[in-house]
Formats: C-alpha cells, sequence, structure tokens
C-alpha cells in the first residue's frame, strides 16, 4: 500500500471504525485511536510497514499537541493561570523531581550505569498531555479537581523538558555532543552562540510571543474578519500558532510551551471562540493521527521475546508514578476517588520521552536496545494507563463512592461557562445586554462585525467575534451549558438559520428570538419557536399609550388598553396561523400577508375594548338598584 | 375531597423565608392549587376570567399575604376588586361563591402579643381582618379562622419549620373533613 491517497484512506478507516467502537463501549476517544494504529499497524494488518514509519507520523502530528495547548491557553485567562501558579511549581515540580529521583535510584540499584539511570528517570518523570488531557476534555473534568492538579502538573512537565534537554549532553563528555546537536528536533540556530546570547535569545522570543499576542494579532484577526472570508481567518489562526511553534523551536523551547502562552494571552480576545472553532478539527485530526501512529509504534515481537522484562518495566513504571501521584494528591487534599483518576490519569510516560530517547540514543548514552525497549514501555504505558482509566471509571469508582455514601462535592470551576449566550450585539441587541448585565447576570455576547466588536470591547462587554450561526462557534461559547440562546438578529433569514441549527445540534436550549414583523414572527411559529419578540410591537403600542394619555385618556385605563391589546395582537397572531393550514395552498405569500393585514384590522375595528372594561365602573350596580 | 385554592400575595416572595416555608409546605399537595398572583400578574392586570375559574373549581380558598399596614399587599386588593364582580360575586345573580370556605393565611412581623388590647398594634389580628371577614360574608362564604405565623423577624428556624408543618396539616384537614364547623372563626 503505498501512496497519500491510499494512506489516508486506512488511517481515517481504522479510525472511523475502532473510534465509534471504543466509545460504545465507553472508553475514549484516545483508546480508539490507540487500537486503530495496533490494528493497523506492523504486527496485526500490516498497513504500516515499520516502527520508523510510525514514528515519522507521529513527529509530523505531535503538531497536535501543540494546538491543544494553544486551545487550552485560550479557555485559560491570565489572572487564572497566575492563580495556578503555586500549583504548578509545587505539585508539577515535585512530582517530576521525585520520580526522576526515584527512577534514577532503582537505576542504580539495578546496576544501571548512572549516565543511563539519569535519563531513563528524567524520561519517564514526563506523562502524556495528549493522552491525558484529551480524556479529561472528553470526560469534562478540565475545569474540576483532578483536572486542574493533573494539567498543572504537565505543565511543569513541559517546562521542564527544557532543563531536561539541557542536561543530558552534559551527561557524556566531550566528543559526542557536537554530533548530537545537530540531529536533535529540538535545537534550533542558536546553538553555536554563546550561552549569555542563548538565554537572551530565549527571553526576547517569549517577549515577542507576549507583545504580539497583546498587540499584534487582534489586528491580525481583525483585519482578516473583515474580508469575511473563513478560510482566510482559519489560515490566520494556523499562522499564529505555526509561527510561534517556529520561533520556539528556534530558540530551543517547546512549541507547546509558546503556543500555551499565546493561547494565554488570547484568552482576553474577542477572537477566542471563533479561533477555537476553527482550529479544533485541525487539533481533533492530528491527535487522533498521532495516537495511531503511537499505536502503531508498539513494537509487539519485542515485546514478545522480551515479554517479562517490558512488562515488568512498564507495571513497575506505572505502579511507581501512580504511587507518587497519590502521595501528591493526598497532600492537596483530593477525594480518593479523584486523586486514583489524577495519579493512574498520568501514571503512563508520555509523548516526549520518545524525543528524549532519540536525543539520548544519538548521544550515546543509550544503545539501540535499551532505547527499544524503552520506546516499547513507553508506547505499552500509553495504552494501559487509558484501559485502567476506564476499569477506575466504571467499576472502582461507583463502588468508592457507595461506601461514602455523601460523595464529596467538586471544587467550583474557574471558567465557568454563562447560562445565557447573546447572539446580534447591534442596537436591539446592546439594549437586552445591558439590561441582563444591571441585573447581575452576564451572557456570552457574539457578533459578526469586527470593528462593532474591537468597539464594545473597549466600552467593556466582553463580546466575541463570530458568526452565531455556525454550530462549533456555539459549541465553543459553551452552548452545551447554557440554557438560553437569544437572537437579537435583525436578519430573519440568520435567526431561522439559528432555530434550525438549535433545533438539531443544542435541542435543550430555550431558544429566545427577535422577529422584524408580523411575517417574520409567523415563519419562526412554523418552526416550532415559542418565544417571538416582534420587536415594533411594544415600542409602537406605548408610543399609542401616550398619544392617547395627551389626548386625556387616564394613564392607569390606557395602560390596561394597552396590556389588552398587546394580548390580543399576539392571539390573533395564533389565531391566524392556525387558520393559515386550512387555506389551498396555492395563496402566495404576499397575499397571505394581505389578507392577514386585513382581517386583523377588521378585527379590531369590531373590537370596542373600553366597552368590554368594567372594572370599578359602578354603572351595573346603579342600574340593579334602580329596578329592585 | 375538598378542593383547595391557595390565592398567594408577595412582592418579594424571594427574601420572605417564612413565606417560603410556608409555600413549599403545601405546594405539590394533592388538589391544593397554588397560584402565585404577583407571578401571574406583575402589572396588575389580573385575567378575571382564569381568576373566576380558579374559584368556581375550588371549594377552599385561602387569602394567603403578609400583612402590611394591617391590610393586605395591594395586588390582593386589586384582586378582590376585580375579580369579585358584581353579578357573580355578590349581588343579583352572583351565587357563584355560595356556600364555599375561605379563610386568610397571615404572616405578621409583630408578636402575638402586639395584636392584643394591651399590646402595641391595639386591635386583635381578627379585627384587621374584618374587611375580608365583611367580604366573604357578601358573597355568601363561610368565613373560617385565619391562620397566623407571628412575630416573623424574630422566628427561630424549628418554630418556622413547626408552624409549615401545622399549615399543611390546616390544609389537609380543610381539604379532607367532612364538617369544618369547628374551624368557624369565632
Amino acid at each position: 500500500m503505498n501512496g497519500f491517497l491510499a494512506n489516508a484512506i486506512i488511517y481515517i478507516l481504522a479510525a472511523i471504525i475502532c473510534v465509534p467502537v471504543a466509545k460504545k463501549l465507553g472508553m475514549g476517544s484516545v483508546l480508539g485511536y490507540l487500537f486503530a494504529g495496533i490494528l493497523i499497524g506492523p504486527y496485526l494488518l500490516g498497513f504500516i510497514t515499520n516502527e520508523g514509519q510510525g514514528q515519522d507520523i507521529m513527529h509530523a502530528t505531535e503538531f497536535g499537541v501543540v494546538m491543544m495547548l494553544f486551545l487550552i491557553g485560550l479557555e485559560l485567562e491570565p489572572k487564572n493561570l497566575w492563580k495556578m501558579r503555586k500549583l504548578i511549581l509545587q505539585v508539577g515540580l515535585s512530582q517530576v523531581l521525585i520520580t526522576a529521583a526515584l527512577v534514577f535510584g532503582i537505576g542504580l540499584l539495578l546496576d544501571v550505569q548512572w549516565q543511563i539511570s539519569l535519563a531513563i528517570g528524567l524520561s519517564m518523570a514526563l506523562s502524556s498531555t495528549a493522552i491525558v488531557l484529551q480524556s479529561l476534555k472528553e470526560k469534562n473534568q478540565m475545569n474540576g479537581p483532578t483536572g486542574k492538579l493533573s494539567f498543572g502538573v504537565l505543565l511543569m512537565q513541559d517546562i521542564a523538558v527544557i532543563p531536561i534537554l539541557a542536561l543530558l549532553p552534559l551527561l557524556i563528555f566531550g566528543e559526542a555532543s557536537q554530533v548530537a546537536t545537530d540531529t536533535s528536533g529540538m535545537h534550533g540556530l542558536i546553538d553555536n552562540l554563546p550561552g549569555w546570547v542563548q538565554t537572551l535569545s530565549i527571553f526576547a522570543a517569549i517577549g515577542i510571543v507576549v507583545l504580539l499576542g497583546q498587540f499584534g494579532f487582534g489586528p491580525l484577526l481583525n483585519w482578516v474578519a473583515k474580508t469575511r472570508l473563513r478560510e482566510l481567518f482559519t489560515a490566520s489562526a494556523l499562522l499564529i500558532v505555526v509561527g510561534i511553534s517556529f520561533l520556539m523551536e528556534l530558540v530551543g523551547l517547546s512549541p507547546a510551551l509558546g503556543a500555551f502562552l499565546a493561547g494565554v494571552i488570547l484568552a482576553n480576545s474577542p477572537y477566542r471562540h471563533a479561533l477555537e472553532s476553527d482550529l479544533e478539527p485541525f487539533k481533533g485530526l492530528l491527535l487522533g493521527l498521532f495516537f495511531m501512529a503511537v499505536g502503531s509504534t508498539i513494537n509487539f515481537s519485542l515485546i514478545f521475546n522480551n515479554a517479562s522484562t517490558i512488562v515488568s518495566l512498564t507495571l513497575g513504571v506505572i505502579v511507581l508514578k501512580t504511587i507518587i501521584l497519590l502521595v501528591i494528591g493526598k497532600t492537596k487534599k483530593l477525594s480518593l476517588g479523584s486523586n486514583l483518576s489524577f495519579a493512574i490519569g498520568l501514571s503512563q510516560v508520555g509523548e516526549f520521552s520518545f524525543v528524549t530517547y532519540a536525543f539520548a540514543l544519538q548521544l550515546g548514552i543509550f544503545d539501540q536496545s535499551i532505547s527499544d525497549t524503552l520506546m516499547a514501555v513507553t508506547a505499552l504505558s500509553m495504552t494501559i494507563t487509558p484501559i485502567l482509566l476506564v476499569i477506575l471509571d466504571k467499576a472502582v469508582i461507583p463502588a468508592i463512592n457507595k461506601s461514602h455514601s455523601i460523595s464529596e462535592k467538586e471544587m467550583d470551576s474557574i471558567d465557568e461557562h454563562n447560562k445565557v449566550i447573546l447572539i446580534g450585539f447591534g442596537h436591539f441587541g446592546s439594549t437586552l445586554g445591558r439590561f441582563l448585565r444591571a441585573n447581575g447576570v452576564e451572557a456570552t455576547i457574539l457578533d459578526a462585525d469586527p470593528d462593532r466588536v474591537e468597539f464594545l470591547r473597549k466600552m467593556g462587554f466582553k463580546v466575541y467575534f463570530g458568526d452565531g450561526t455556525r454550530a462549533e462557534l456555539l459549541h465553543s461559547a459553551g452552548a452545551e451549558e447554557a440554557s438560553i440562546l437569544i437572537s437579537a438578529l435583525d436578519n430573519t433569514e440568520y435567526s431561522l438559520k439559528l432555530v434550525e441549527l438549535c433545533k438539531e445540534e443544542f435541542p435543550h436550549l430555550e431558544v429566545m428570538i427577535r422577529a422584524k414583523n408580523r411575517y417574520d414572527a409567523f415563519e419562526l411559529m412554523e418552526m416550532g419557536v415559542k418565544n417571538i419578540y416582534r420587536e415594533h410591537l411594544d415600542t409602537s403600542i406605548r408610543m399609542g399609550e401616550d398619544v392617547l394619555k395627551k389626548l386625556g385618556f387616564r394613564a392607569h385605563t390606557v395602560h390596561r388598553l394597552a396590556k389588552q391589546f398587546r394580548d390580543y395582537d399576539e392571539d390573533a397572531l395564533k389565531v391566524l396561523m392556525s387558520l393559515k393550514d386550512n387555506k389551498e395552498a396555492y395563496v402566495s405569500k404576499i397575499r397571505q400577508q394581505i389578507e392577514m393585514q386585513e382581517s386583523l384590522l377588521n378585527g379590531e375595528l369590531m373590537r370596542k375594548f373600553s366597552v368590554n372594561d368594567h372594572t370599578w365602573d359602578s354603572d351595573s350596580i346603579k342600574e340593579a338598584e334602580k329596578t329592585s | 375531597m375538598r378542593k383547595v385554592l391557595v390565592l398567594f400575595a408577595h412582592p418579594k416572595f424571594e427574601h420572605s423565608e417564612a413565606n417560603q416555608a410556608l409555600i413549599q409546605a403545601v405546594d405539590g399537595l394533592e388538589n391544593v392549587e397554588i397560584r402565585d398572583l404577583y407571578e401571574l400578574y406583575p402589572d396588575f392586570n389580573i385575567s378575571i376570567q382564569a381568576e373566576q375559574e380558579a374559584l368556581f373549581e375550588a371549594q377552599v380558598v385561602v387569602w394567603h399575604h403578609p400583612v402590611y399596614w394591617y391590610s393586605c399587599p395591594p395586588l390582593m386588593k386589586q384582586w378582590i376588586d376585580l375579580v369579585l364582580e358584581f353579578g357573580w360575586a355578590y349581588g343579583p345573580g352572583g351565587i357563584y361563591l355560595k356556600g364555599k370556605y375561605i379563610l386568610n393565611a397571615i404572616t405578621t412581623g409583630g408578636s402575638q402579643e402586639a395584636y392584643q388590647h394591651e399590646g402595641r398594634n391595639k386591635y386583635r389580628i381578627e379585627e384587621f381582618l374584618r374587611p375580608f371577614e365583611q367580604t366573604a360574608r357578601l358573597c355568601h362564604m363561610n368565613y373560617l379562622a385565619p391562620f397566623q405565623v407571628a412575630g416573623t423577624h424574630k422566628i427561630s428556624a424549628s418554630e418556622l419549620a413547626l408552624k409549615a408543618n401545622e399549615y399543611k396539616e390546616l390544609l389537609l384537614s380543610l381539604r379532607d373533613e367532612g364538617d369544618l364547623n369547628s374551624y368557624q372563626n369565632r
């Protein structure tokens, strides 16, 4: 099997078959992809002929991890990251150092050369960002205590990668280091420069990312958004992520870390949800491929030949990491269930270890057999931990919760999505939004005009750029967790599209729609919308009220008449709606509208409200007294 | 089994612990309908038709409200003004409420002692409620003794729970007991 198309078909088919099955079995997509990879790998169906090919794909698709961190950064505002600083430092650092130290010690006890032990220890301390975060997101636990702790550890590990890669060359003396620096993927242009220049350029690169994030990306996206070409916006989003990764690699930093930083800076930007929805599919595909590549690199012949060594090593690593994490979780007062899923979740060896193995191999610290064994252990651990997590979720945690009949309450999430999504922030929407805000209800606001978004942002409104009639954008705006969706759009076609979309994708949402006039309201009613607000109804009646008052009517009487009229008008619309079904189909829409208007006007003339309103009148009592 | 209709009027229900406890205790009971008037008619435009239909169905009616300035909140008075129509509730042909039972269920900030002839409010609560009593009589209804939760500013949680339960038991008795003579107003 050769050629790009054929390969693409194999990968996609494997994913389409395995992932839904895994999901059906309640295992999450990560395991599905891993199994798909194993299935098409060299040891089962053999579509991928050797592990080398798998590793190539893995390196190429590692970019999915970068994108994932960018997207995670987008959801984390700087002030929330700052709140996490202690967590990242304490929990993350202690995990990395203790794990590395213990593995190092065990290595020494087993009489492994100290350099090798140290390199292994440092590699083993890392966990798989891709697997852990993907699983957490799927289980919707990112904002829970497990999610926060896991994220803190993973972020620290990503930072730790830099000193680890810097440390490895120091483990050997002299001659081999020269070879290594060129071949490693992680080190860039500046390696041959003196140390202080390197340090300086690292800070400069971070500074550039921060500055661009604050002042560069916004205007760029605004400029692109005005062209109203969606693909151009997507391209710009990609440019941001790829550009940052490139810059980071140039100075030898982790691209994932840089992308995360850029994401955090852009978290306050109006383009946040638009970026999220545009990059999400890329991230998903790349990560899927990445997991499949991991699955395909598992060297089963090696595992079967050295079954006892590799299996015991894998289980040993998982158990060791789990115990360390359990202790850390305990000090952070996690409940038993949360602590177990935190510890087991992070107990695999991560994808980044593949890089350190390769690097150590080039440096001559490892020989080929050690590297192969470690690769197998790592890939195996990446496959086993998701399985362990499934067992944990399905069997263990329910049992724990049963014994602690009052399950402990989870921490409040930092980044709670709003209950209300407001689409369209023109005159209508902004008045509505101000009213809601005045009463302490914050809505997630979307608007498709980039200039207006910028302006409103300056006025202190949290408005996001984007076309609210796109499902992905609504997803990232939190439509799943919201309960009310308001369309304040003046374009009824968009509103109709939105209603369709909500019916299909978010049936739980209460949809409230602004309608231009009676005819639009009619169409919306036909689609089953319950909450329709004709924009002219209230204002015109209010004006009429004032006219009557100026003509000498008493205010309270007019107020009651106005209310009755409004109720009548709403009812009349419903009556017309039910009549419409009986009419012959050939009556044109215009004709219908004219008839509607006519019957409304007739009805109003026939009906004299003031005659019907007898409250507080004594005429009838007087009448009765007279006759008696 | 009689049908009980609770007409509840509180302009700031969300801030009234006492009334929340009372309403919670009787909410969802079989054959007990609660009409939350301030929720139904925030603009005071009471639907006379709907209210008369609800009255027609019920055999026991409760005016449930806090006492403000020795009377009911304005929407309750509006309800009396609009719903109890001449020719329907009283006057010639006004026979639709005949024989039904009605009572006030009230919460007062003042204590039981304040509502005594020697107390701060100088009159007993039954005396303040005379307009309701007479309204009932004009509509040919049997006016029953009021249910009162007094001293709501100081009431303890356990006392309130006790009163809420008492309210529930009262409504259940009014719903189920054959003879309601013992509940007549003294």
